[in-house]
């Protein structure tokens, strides 16, 4: 990835993350650690890869995304936002009663291809998308975000078996291995791990990634579509809470908003971070 | 009498999947590896290009359709009862009905006519759970022609149905030549003033039979069935009760929630009157015969009938 565009993604990811600051301070809730991790992820699906237009948000050929652990939904509306579908002021709404932005994505908000939320559903309803584009000869390319705790759920492998079985080569998955969930590191819930071994074992190809690097990130979607025959299993290795130091692998920071002290020094942070990349 | 023709719902949804399938290109069929009992077997080989097995997976499955349903599909998702709707409940709910998807649910062995196999598979808990997600249609057929007219039915409109199939064979007592089937209208299939006996699926032959009995003992029994249970028709239930004063509803399905509590709850607000209920009574089904099973369980025309006696002297 050439420098000025690296560049470009670095300061579009830092403009997300304060949107998911302001849309969960905004809240009094939410899940701001998932969000963070993604961030990097989705903006560049959403910047560098995906063909979409937020002026016809529900456009035939474009691609779909299905953000299966969506409660991380902060980081796809700070997305969206940015990528024009609605306004940025939307997220000061989030969660509110009459709001346009729900706590869990709902299909009909602008740009929201997928209802999700309870956890383990969203990649079913990709397979569906993505066998939908197999059988209408249409080349969109369906992504669906998941959490690794999320991967304890039966359905995710019962997807999982589905789309090797239809030989889904449209569809990617991506896997938040952020290694924390609400009760604690994933090793210790009630692990899911191997994941890149159990994607293998069900007919995945599986590519493993840096989540905050977007030459890796780049790698990793160039590999992915050089795949034919299976769907793609990324890993993203990620820190949750990305990019606001006090957030940063901090298991308390899954489903907590901060209070105004905390968005105070959070929105310092990305402002510092922010001014660094546009100086 | 003659010979009356009778014929499972769940034959009569395979075979209408397939005369659809020409009309309605974007048609797909989904099964959760019981494609030979759901009879959907019939549409995979007609059509194998547009049926999709899912193998023992109903939650994926659900989700799958409902996916397919976004990018302008029209999928038919099948299973037994309990799955669909017992299983896969939280994926219909979620993945389906909160987004509105134009998804249709072939939900077969529904109820205790599922016989031998045991209670593992008797579904009477299927209605009650579909009538509290917003916006399902839910249809349950009382034969063959009204089956293949629901499935009709349920494509043309655009959202979540969630369609009833029995696996007995059923009476074939609708005439085909005129049948017309509407969405959300209860149907009097016999006048009466004393009584009203309100029936659904597979009861509803079985209270014409019992209609007439009740006749030879001088009671004058209105028979309404009900194949849309949501939205109900509530203005053909309150005008019964307003004009017969009882009702009587029968159903292959648990007393809670099912068309009897649909019923009771119209009642209750527009004309409160006795509503006695027959169906399963909270309680587990097993194993045997299908028609053993019904007359055990009371779904058969004679407990109808005593039932209905019952009622109607107990007001007198």
């Amino acid at each position: 990835m050439d420098a000025t565009t690296k560049k470009q993604l670095q300061t579009i990811a830092c403009k997300v993350r304060m949107g998911v600051i302001e849309g969960t301070f905004n809240a009094k809730s939410g899940h701001p650690g998932g969000s963070l991790s993604i961030s990097d992820l989705l903006t560049y699906l959403y910047f560098a890869k995906m063909h979409v237009d937020p002026s016809q948000p529900e456009m035939a050929g474009r691609d779909r995304l299905v953000l299966s652990k969506g409660h991380c939904a902060p980081a796809l509306y700070s997305v969206l936002a940015q990528r024009g579908f609605f306004s940025y002021d939307e997220l000061k709404s989030l969660r509110h009663i009459g709001a346009m932005l729900q706590g869990h994505p709902c299909i009909h908000t602008p740009g929201v291809d997928m209802s999700s939320g309870s956890l383990g559903q969203g990649i079913s309803a990709a397979c569906g998308m993505a066998l939908a584009g197999k059988l209408d000869n249409t080349a969109y390319k369906v992504y669906t975000v998941l959490g690794d705790g999320e991967v304890e759920e039966g359905q995710v492998w019962e997807a999982a078996m589905f789309a090797s079985h239809y030989k889904l080569d449209n569809l990617i998955a991506i896997v938040d291995n952020n290694g924390l969930q609400i009760d604690g590191p994933i090793s210790e819930v009630c692990s899911p791990e191997p994941i890149t071994d159990k994607f293998t074992a069900f007919g995945w190809h599986v590519i493993i990634m840096d989540a905050h690097d977007f030459d890796s990130i780049e790698a990793a979607f160039d590999e992915a579509e050089t795949i034919v025959g299976k769907p793609v299993a990324i890993i993203q290795k990620s820190v949750k809470g990305k990019g606001v130091s006090y957030m940063e692998n901090q298991v308390g920071w899954h489903g907590k908003a901060p209070n105004k002290e905390e968005y105070d020094q959070a929105m310092s942070e990305l402002n510092a971070k922010l001014s660094e990349l546009e100086g | 009498m003659a010979d009356v023709i009778k014929k499972a719902t769940r034959e009569s949804y395979g075979e209408v999947l397939v005369e659809l399938a020409e009309e309605y290109p974007n048609l797909v069929v989904l099964d959760a590896d019981l494609a030979a009992a759901t009879k959907t077997g019939i549409f995979k080989k007609a059509y194998p290009e547009k049926f999709f097995d899912c193998g023992i997976a109903e939650a994926n499955m659900m989700g799958v359709a409902a996916g397919l349903a976004t990018a302008g599909k029209i999928p038919f998702a099948s299973t037994f009862a309990m799955f669909a709707a017992g299983r896969a409940y939280e994926i219909v709910r979620n993945s389906i009905g909160y987004p509105h998807l134009n998804v249709k649910i072939g939900a077969t062995h529904a109820g205790i006519s599922v016989g031998e196999d045991g209670a593992t598979h008797q579904c009477n808990e299927d209605i009650a759970l579909m009538r509290t997600i917003p916006g399902m249609t839910i249809i349950n057929p009382a034969d063959d022609v009204e089956a293949k007219a629901a499935v009709r039915a349920a494509v043309e409109i655009d959202g979540p149905v969630y369609l009833r199939f029995g696996r007995l064979a059923a009476p074939v007592f609708n005439d085909a030549e005129n049948y017309k089937f509407e969405l959300g209208k209860g149907v009097t299939l016999r006048n009466g003033s004393d009584v009203t006996i309100v029936a659904t699926g597979l009861m509803v032959a079985e209270s014409i039979k019992a209609a007439k009995q009740l006749e030879a003992e001088g009671i004058d029994a209105r028979v309404i069935n009900i194949h849309t249970i949501k939205p109900l028709d509530k203005d053909i239930i309150c005008k019964a009760a307003a004009e017969t004063g009882l009702i009587v509803t029968v159903e292959e399905h648990s007393v809670i929630g099912g068309l009897g509590s649909a019923v009771a709850e119209a009642v209750t607000e527009c004309n409160p009157v006795p509503v006695i209920k027959i169906g399963v009574n909270d309680e587990y089904g097993h194993s045997g015969p299908a028609v053993d099973l019904l007359k055990e369980f009371g779904l058969c025309a004679d407990n109808i009938a005593s039932t209905v006696k019952k009622a109607v002297s107990k007001r007198k």
